[in-house]
């Protein structure tokens, strides 16, 4: 993978293999620059079809599915016709693209083109060894045009106009090198957030996008987005609104735009649906930031967690806390016995995951609620580092974007003072074993209410024991392949239960714990999630290799399954692995996710 | 806090205070410098309020503060009133170094004077005299912080103070309010504005609150205008919800 687009030939002379020279069609320019693009590499794709009824595009030949297994033992070769025209087209348009579906269109057909089965001798060497390179781990040796190479700057933030050390060109410099940025700004050109760069810095970008957007709203098709070399615009309006997503990380339209959905989200939470119009309403020009104040850092962690990837934006669900059914059962027990009356939602949260809900029949939460919340307690660092209880108004807009829910807080004692010290606290980044207890209601008198049930909670636990578990189990945190699927060679997955809008994977630790390996491995994800999600695709599963990972998507009516392995490792190693894994969500499912939850 | 005499039960009773202020004066940071004796350089605004308790040993007795450090943005102004109502002791903060914010200060204690509880006792408290000139010889609580604070905004012979001693003083007399100049950074005067606090309440105002159910009655029923309709139409909001 190389950053270097706009010369895809320099680009290859830092990508030589460590091994014997690749063949002629590995030099192609439209594959390198493919490869510049996008982290899955298509040199192998595979798609099937499933006794379930989904299909895939490229049906088996042999029909010897095996009807009771969860993935079929033999894959069949499918056979494309190459369409690097298509390729060639996308990299070339770097003006603009004003029909929303032509990026995607190109995302699928660059992993199903290309020259399938193509394997260079370095390749079929490296093949032969032992199965033990990881993924990513050839890129990590030869990127030094690599997209990633500025990721550990990239959360970095850039000097204010005050600080006189730096010149106004540097500061533009070091804007324009960040890999993402998301903007808000008002239909009238007001800038009203930006990830990165103060308002004297992007006062005229934001200008510059106002005109464009403004441009196209009363055309037929407003703007929806367009690119720009190696970098994706994505723009989304929500009534006064215009957000902008400016990618370089190869995330699908759909998921930017389900990005900039997120920061929506943000502000209604902030400040109702109902106010917003009102502001706008009255004075068209007014400006947003005063009444948001103190929302932007939420924005911020929200923006810094979509750059970072997160699995949980991605699939749009939630992690829960692997505990026994009987353990969680016990939890939901003690939490709902003492219910009051003014509660809406219960909650116990740790490190970020689900650990029980109880709430109304009428009422579920909406992951897109409770993403905002978790953001809030676990990302963006305010709630906690204040100590004590908290008494937080907030609108939850997936439930009701018209008026405000009042969100009782607590983190269990045990934590908080390793919170000014600890550098992953300080970093804003979520510290695995800290242990919330939220209760919302729609009464803001009702705090004493609600604080004495969290002290009757609080000590039900401790006594029965459970604490002690939910503290054990976050601090266990995610299982390792290893566990679940012993000898299997996949690196990393995903797994998403579709009807409890719930997932779970497997530990980032120790391969994907850096930010950059993090990074690509997510980036591999989006690309999968964003094959098998485009619309009109047949495509339910995909296999897909490259030089850099071999890696599977899979998606029925009841699941989502993506998984990462290393370059060398056979698709029927995947297979396998998938298959234990599959079995394991299956065997385990009450015990990953939580289902049902505990309803009065 | 540490009053001499501690191994006698001492009559203990409870005092809800309030902290208000424009945001970023110091409030949530006094608070911490009281509750934990702890200091962050960069806290975060509050969200909200939070709500801490203290105790705080006079001579004679117990206080034990019930503490609501309440969010200095504006946007959560309409929310005050719920934690002032009941509250027998304020703290309206300022920041020295920030002349808008004794503006904002003041409007608290016409509040607070206009519609809290009459027998409140307010104290006026001008925060971040480590950024003063006489703010940096005290070392206070936390003598590594102090070492090295002086000057620490840039403000060349560092007293970066906008507003004087003098000025504040002669207000909170006028108004009947305690005063103090406090570092929350270097812990300087914090704990004697809440024993002085401790000691302007009256004692026909302390009640026993021994046993529970002293704080649930802090907060009273009120109108709530912008109150979530449980049984609104928005049902189907849940339709793509978590099934949990
Ligand atoms: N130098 C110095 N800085 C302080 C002092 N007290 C607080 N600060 C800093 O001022 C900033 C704001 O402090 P907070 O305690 O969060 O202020 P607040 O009044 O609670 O703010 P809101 O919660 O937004 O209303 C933080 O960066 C603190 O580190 C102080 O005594 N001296
Ligand atoms: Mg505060």
């Amino acid at each position: 993978m190389s950053n270097s687009v706009v010369s895809p030939h320099e680009g290859d002379q830092d990508w030589v293999p460590p091994l014997p020279p690749r063949p002629a069609a590995i030099k192609n320019p439209s594959i390198e620059s493919k490869l510049a693009t996008t982290a899955v590499t298509p040199l192998d794709v595979q798609t099937l079809s499933f006794p379930d009824g989904s299909r895939g595009t490229f049906s088996a030949s042999d029909g010897a599915q095996d009807a009771t297994g969860l993935v079929p033992a033999s894959l069949a070769s499918g056979a494309a016709t190459p369409r690097r025209d298509i390729v060639d087209a996308e990299d070339s348009m770097s003006v603009m693209t004003l029909a929303p579906t032509m990026r995607p269109a190109g995302d699928i057909a660059s992993l199903l083109t290309g020259d399938l089965n193509r394997k260079s001798p370095a390749w079929n060497m490296l093949r032969s060894q032992s199965a033990t390179v990881l993924p990513f781990e050839a890129l990590q040796r030869t990127s030094a045009s690599d997209t990633l190479l500025g990721f550990s700057e990239e959360f970095d933030s850039i000097p204010a106009e005050s600080d006189s050390e730096i010149e106004d060109e540097d500061r533009a410099m070091l804007w324009k090198s960040k890999l993402k940025h998301y903007m808000i700004l008002s239909s009238a050109g007001k800038p009203i957030w930006s990830r990165h760069g103060d308002v004297s810095l992007i006062n005229s970008y934001m200008g510059v996008i106002q005109t464009i957007i403004s441009f196209y709203q009363d055309a037929r098709t407003p703007l929806s987005g367009f690119t720009a070399g190696n970098t994706r615009f994505v723009v989304s309006t929500e009534g006064p609104l215009y957000f902008v997503a400016i990618s370089r990380l190869g995330e699908s339209d759909s998921q930017l735009r389900g990005q900039l959905d997120a920061l929506y989200m943000q502000i209604l939470s902030t400040l109702t649906l109902p106010t917003l119009r009102n502001i706008f309403a009255n004075r068209p020009s007014s400006d947003l930031r005063k009444p948001l104040q103190g929302t932007e850092r939420l924005l911020s962690s929200l923006a810094d967690s979509f750059t970072k990837g997160s699995p949980s934006a991605l699939l749009g669900a939630l992690e829960c806390l692997k505990l026994r059914k009987s353990q969680r059962h016990a939890i939901n027990n003690a939490f709902l016995k003492q219910r009051t009356a003014n509660l809406l939602y219960g909650m116990i949260v740790a490190g970020g995951k689900l650990v029980s809900v109880i709430r109304p029949r009428r009422h579920s939460l909406h992951p897109s609620d409770l993403q905002l919340i978790f953001n809030m307690l676990f990302e963006s660092g305010g709630v906690n580092s204040a100590g004590g209880e908290n008494w937080i108004p907030l609108c939850l807009p997936a439930f009701n974007n018209s008026g405000y829910l009042y969100m009782y807080v607590s983190f269990f004692d045990g934590v908080s003072g390793a919170q000014a010290t600890d550098p992953a606290a300080a970093k804003g980044e979520s510290t695995s074993d800290e242990i919330a207890i939220v209760l919302i209601s729609p009464d803001k008198e009702s705090f004493f209410e609600l604080k004495q049930m969290r002290d009757a909670v609080a000590s039900a636990l401790a006594k029965n024991g459970c604490l002690a578990l939910i503290r054990a189990a976050a601090r266990a945190g995610r299982p390792a392949v290893a566990d679940i699927a012993p000898g299997s060679q996949i690196s990393h997955f995903l797994y998403k239960s579709r009807a409890n809008v719930q997932f779970s994977m497997s530990t980032l630790d120790p391969v994907f714990e850096a930010p950059v390996a993090r990074r690509r491995l997510m980036t591999l994800y989006h690309q999968l999630h964003a094959s098998v999600h485009a619309k009109h695709s047949p495509i339910r599963v995909l296999h897909a290799a490259s030089e850099e990972a071999t890696s599977l998507a899979w998606v029925t009516p009841v699941f989502e399954f993506f998984c990462v392995a290393g370059p060398n490792v056979s698709r029927g190693a995947v297979t396998q692995g998938t298959n234990k894994i599959l079995q394991w969500a299956k065997r385990e499912e009450e015990r990953i996710f939580i289902i049902g939850g505990g309803v009065f | 806090m540490e009053g001499p005499g501690n191994a006698a039960p001492k009559p203990s009773s409870s005092v809800k205070l309030v902290l208000l202020g424009e945001a970023a004066v110091g409030k949530s940071s006094l608070v911490l410098r009281f509750v934990n004796n702890d200091f962050q350089e960069n806290k975060e605004p509050t969200i909200g309020a939070a709500f801490l308790t203290q105790k705080c040993n006079l001579p004679t007795r117990t206080i034990k503060f019930e503490i609501w450090d309440t969010a200095g943005q504006e946007r959560f102004a309409s929310l005050a009133p719920m934690y002032y109502r009941n509250a027998q002791a304020a703290l309206v903060v300022y920041d020295l170094t920030k002349p808008t914010s004794l503006v904002k200060a003041k409007h608290w204690v016409a509040e607070l004077q206009r519609q809290a509880s009459p027998g409140i006792v307010i104290a006026l408290v001008g925060n971040k005299l480590d950024l003063t000139n006489d703010g940096g010889a005290d070392a206070g609580a936390d003598a590594g912080a102090a070492g090295d604070d002086e000057g620490a905004e840039g403000e060349g012979s560092g007293d970066a103070r906008k507003i004087p001693t003098e000025e504040a003083q002669a207000y909170a007399e006028e108004e009947g309010l305690l005063f103090f100049e406090t570092s929350a950074k270097t812990g300087h005067n914090v704990t004697d504005v809440f024993t002085a606090i401790a000691n302007a309440i009256p004692e026909t105002s302390l009640k026993s609150t021994r046993g529970p159910g002293g704080a649930a009655a802090a907060v009273g029923r009120g109108a709530d205008e912008q109150r979530v309709n449980l049984s609104g139409q928005r049902d189907n909001a849940a339709k793509e919800g978590c099934a949990c």
